[in-house]
């Protein structure tokens, strides 16, 4: 890991700026760190609603459910490339239906991304919410506690750091996935490019102090994000203790 | 120093012993994305072909991706007894970065290394809905082009530069900026690869020309049957050679030094040449040319030493970071 | 039943809930699934097997089993280690070592093939002395194990930490303070307390050591019938326009997942009571 920024101090700080700052390289992380938060973000929404129908509720197919959850794991990045652009292009079984352009637009890159991390929500919370069992909520429902009540003032506080991590698993994993987006991305400069696209093509142009550079600076910039959520979970932590 | 002597007479005996125990010898080609089907059907020929004449058993190993991956792999340790790429560029960076083999490397081989050339021709819908003839119909508004990343594709590159050179012959070159510009305000994606620009064409209906290599134009419209698509050759295009090397440190460590370079001079044999052309790629031998002129269109074709002063000063002119290529995207956004 | 009424929903809430999640994950991950499937049956049944009968798709097979079986078991090791020493015991930094153990998720895998190629790489620090010494890493077997490795390493921890960190440390504490050593508080009380969340861990860590494909790609050298994982030949199929044998191998390899994840269902099934029992 420390290669990374070895290969990457050879660089002086004006080269650095430039090809790690440029432009073009700017617009690649926005569309890389937005797509993945949006995507991290719907499936905190829906990652929470399946976990919770998951465990909570009975129905036909459950356990045929459950397993179709960690599809995304065992389904190759590139696989899941090439069929969810099958699906969204405009010739596609859902792309012909959508009034919107979908596959080849930034949008795509958020299909892809929360399709890639749906899983790591749901299992996040699946144990947590398995563990907590009903004791607790009948204890406050015997307080008096409405159902709303319960779920927002019990379930929610016990589930959170669960849901936090989840959410920065995916997150993380959107921003450095790379195999199932370009199929998706349409991957035009400024527009529908992703960051690890961008080092990848600095490594075809023997590149490797600009593709490091900018591998250095999504780097930094995921672990910031990462360790916030973790300092915040401690702290969270911390508080409930108290 | 006799030491040294006998050390050189130790390696040199076992260099000299190393092929003759081998009775089956391995070798492996390098190459890049759209000679899969090509060296498929040299490989197994080549075999046999060495096998009567040596009686050697010869296994053939194939790696193919991106030009420009191939070559940093070769650079990084991918020990490859011969590459065969997409651009001259490509070899020239591999010699330059890893010494593995001469700079002189192009001049070893007859036609500048290059077995096989092509050009680079559109592909358009069934029909030519567009009336698409020639490169200026391309920067008309309403025509979405579907090319790769000069960037990251060796092949994407050629399409740039066939372009560029269209644009001077026909406007000069003050203006050529101008019209390259123009054509790649009309791309609506830009695959990373030549085979994912193809895909995006042909299988996801995207675009309503396909700029391409002519043996890909060919084999796209074979593989997808053949009432789909149409080639429209222009007025006009560049002469694409890709080249062939030996990787001499690296065949002379595996000692396939002579089964390497018996291999490309085999691509210039008439029963290569006759694969090579049955694969779409424009063969060099007069005969064989002869006998497949009615599969390839005559046109007028520009090299690229001429026209832009050979790939080392073209790579820095234009597709180097803050070249020519980054401008005209930074222009369109 | 007060009780029931209490601690759940009315019946329509459950049903609009079910039906949003089931049609959240139909259109998120059954139909991709089913458009793999359908893309490796366009042309019929045989060229579907002829596809996967096919050498180089064997010769990708046993080299993508090859390098799970010594991935995964190497990566259990590890997992168990880190997410023990994260949970178990208090130490400075220890926010800093999670968010470590996160990171092989967070780089993209292309770039963690690259860390791989610039150490053990011809012109990486290692390079001249492997060459010297006829190892070979990068582009060859090494290289790929030791990058799908990195990639997976973080599934087993990840799904531990969370367990562990609920279940707290009262059990360890209280067989520690009954005179049990180190190992066998490990032994007989932490690993049945987080076995199905471990088992699951390394489902996962599997699945993804098969499928892994950017940081694979980078090291791999791409070499017909040696080199190449299932997933590279996937994609060298797909740019052959080969495009119903590249779904068909890539079904083979979501079918593959899914006896996985089936063979996990039912083995919860099969001890649904000790799972709970273990679990609370």
């Amino acid at each position: 890991m420390s290669a990374i920024f070895i290969k990457t101090a050879g660089l002086g700080p004006h080269a650095f700026v430039a090809v790690a700052l440029s432009k073009r390289a700017l617009s690649a992380y926005r569309l890389s760190f937005g797509a993945a938060a949006l995507a991290a973000a719907i499936n905190s929404v829906f990652g929470l609603l399946v976990a919770w129908v998951l465990v909570r509720y009975d129905f036909a197919g459950k356990r045929v459910v459950s397993a179709l959850v960690d599809l995304p794991f065992a389904l190759p990045t590139a696989v899941a490339g090439i069929a969810l652009t099958a699906l969204y292009a405009p010739t596609g079984w859902i792309g012909a239906w959508l009034p919107v352009k979908v596959a080849f637009e930034p949008l795509g890159v958020v299909v892809a991304l929360t399709f890639i991390g749906l899983p790591f929500v749901v299992r996040t919370i699946e144990p947590v919410l398995a563990d907590l069992g009903t004791d607790v909520e009948e204890a406050a429902a015997s307080l008096g506690a409405g159902r709303a009540q319960t779920v927002v003032r019990v379930v929610l506080p016990a589930i959170l750091p669960a849901l936090a991590t989840g959410f920065a698993l995916a997150f993380a994993r959107g921003v450095g996935e790379y195999g199932s987006v370009i199929f998706i991305a349409g991957n035009l400069p400024y527009r529908s490019e992703i960051a690890p696209l961008l080092i990848v093509q600095q490594l075809e142009q023997y590149n490797y102090r600009g593709a490091t550079a900018i591998a250095a600076t999504m780097l930094a910039a995921s672990f910031a994000v990462l360790l916030a959520i973790n300092l915040l979970q401690a702290w969270d932590r911390r508080k409930m203790a108290a | 120093m006799r030491t040294i002597l006998g050390l050189t007479l130790l390696l040199g005996i076992f260099a000299m012993t190393a092929p003759v125990h081998a009775a089956e010898q391995t070798i492996l080609n390098v190459s890049y994305d759209p000679t899969r089907e090509l060296y498929k059907d040299i490989d197994a020929a080549f075999a046999a072909d060495w096998k009567a004449k040596t009686g050697g058993t010869l296994v053939i190993n194939q790696s193919h991706g991106g030009s420009g991956k191939q070559a940093r792999s070769v650079i990084d340790g991918l020990e490859a007894d011969v590459v065969t790429l997409a651009l001259a560029y490509d070899i020239d960076e591999i010699a330059a970065k890893s010494q593995l083999l001469p700079a002189t490397w192009q001049k070893r081989l007859p036609n500048n290394s290059t077995p096989y050339y092509s050009t680079i021709v559109f592909l358009v819908r069934k029909g030519n809905p567009k009336g698409i003839h020639d490169w200026n119909d391309l920067v008309k508004p309403g025509v979405a082009v579907i090319t790769a990343n000069p960037k990251s594709s060796g092949g994407a590159r050629w399409n740039y530069l066939a372009a560029w050179g269209y644009a001077r012959k026909t406007y000069g070159e003050p203006k050529a900026k101008d019209f390259v510009t123009k054509l790649y305000h009309n791309v609506p994606v830009l695959d990373s690869g030549s085979r994912g620009a193809t895909t995006t064409f042909v299988e996801r209906g995207q675009g309503d020309v396909l700029l391409a290599w002519e043996n890909e134009a060919y084999l796209a419209t074979h593989e997808a049957g053949g009432d789909k698509f149409e080639i429209v050759t222009p007025s006009v295009s560049i002469l694409a050679e890709p080249p062939v090397a030996v990787v001499d440190k690296n065949a002379a460590k595996h000692g396939t030094t002579k089964v390497a370079e018996a291999y490309l001079r085999y691509l210039y044999t008439p029963a290569a040449q006759a694969i090579i052309a049955k694969d779409f790629y424009r063969p060099r031998d007069p005969a064989v040319a002869a006998k497949y002129a009615n599969a390839f269109k005559p046109l007028q074709m520009f090299t690229i030493d001429r026209n832009f002063g050979g790939w080392t000063r073209a790579q820095a002119t234009h597709f180097a970071d803050g070249g020519v290529f980054d401008q005209i995207e930074a222009s369109l956004h | 039943m007060t009780g029931s009424a209490s601690t759940s929903e009315p019946r329509w809430l459950r049903f609009v809930l079910i039906t949003i999640a089931l049609a959240f994950l139909a259109v998120n991950l059954a139909l991709p699934l089913a458009a793999v499937f359908a893309g490796a049956l366009a042309k019929g049944l045989a060229v579907y097997r002829s596809a996967i009968v096919e050498p180089d798709a064997r010769a990708a097979m046993r080299l993508t089993l090859t390098v799970a079986a010594i991935a995964v078991p190497l990566n259990i090791v590890f997992g168990l280690t880190a997410s023990w020493a994260v949970t178990k015991f208090d130490f400075p930094g220890k926010s800093l070592l999670i968010s470590l153990i996160d990171l092989p998720l967070s780089v993209s895998p292309v770039v963690s093939g690259l860390i791989y190629v610039l150490l053990f790489g011809l012109q990486g620090w290692a390079g001249p002395w492997l060459r010297d010494h006829d190892i070979r890493i990068v582009f060859a077997v090494p290289g790929i194990v030791l990058a799908t490795t990195f990639v997976t390493f973080p599934f087993v921890a990840r799904e531990l930490i969370p367990l562990m960190l609920e279940q707290g440390r009262s059990d360890e504490e209280a067989a520690r303070s009954l005179g049990a050593s180190g190992w066998q508080t490990f032994v007989r009380v932490t690993l049945p307390n987080i076995r199905w969340g471990l088992l699951y861990g390394v489902l996962l860590c599997n699945a993804r050591a098969m499928g892994e494909f950017g940081a694979v790609s980078v090291v791999s050298g791409h070499i017909r019938g040696l080199t190449n994982t299932l997933p590279l030949h996937i994609e060298i199929l797909y740019n052959e326009y080969n495009y119903v044998a590249a779904f068909a191998v890539a079904s083979l390899l979501a079918g593959l997942a899914l006896v996985t994840l089936v063979a996990k269902s039912l083995l919860e099934w099969r001890f649904g009571d000790s799972i709970a029992g273990g679990g609370h």
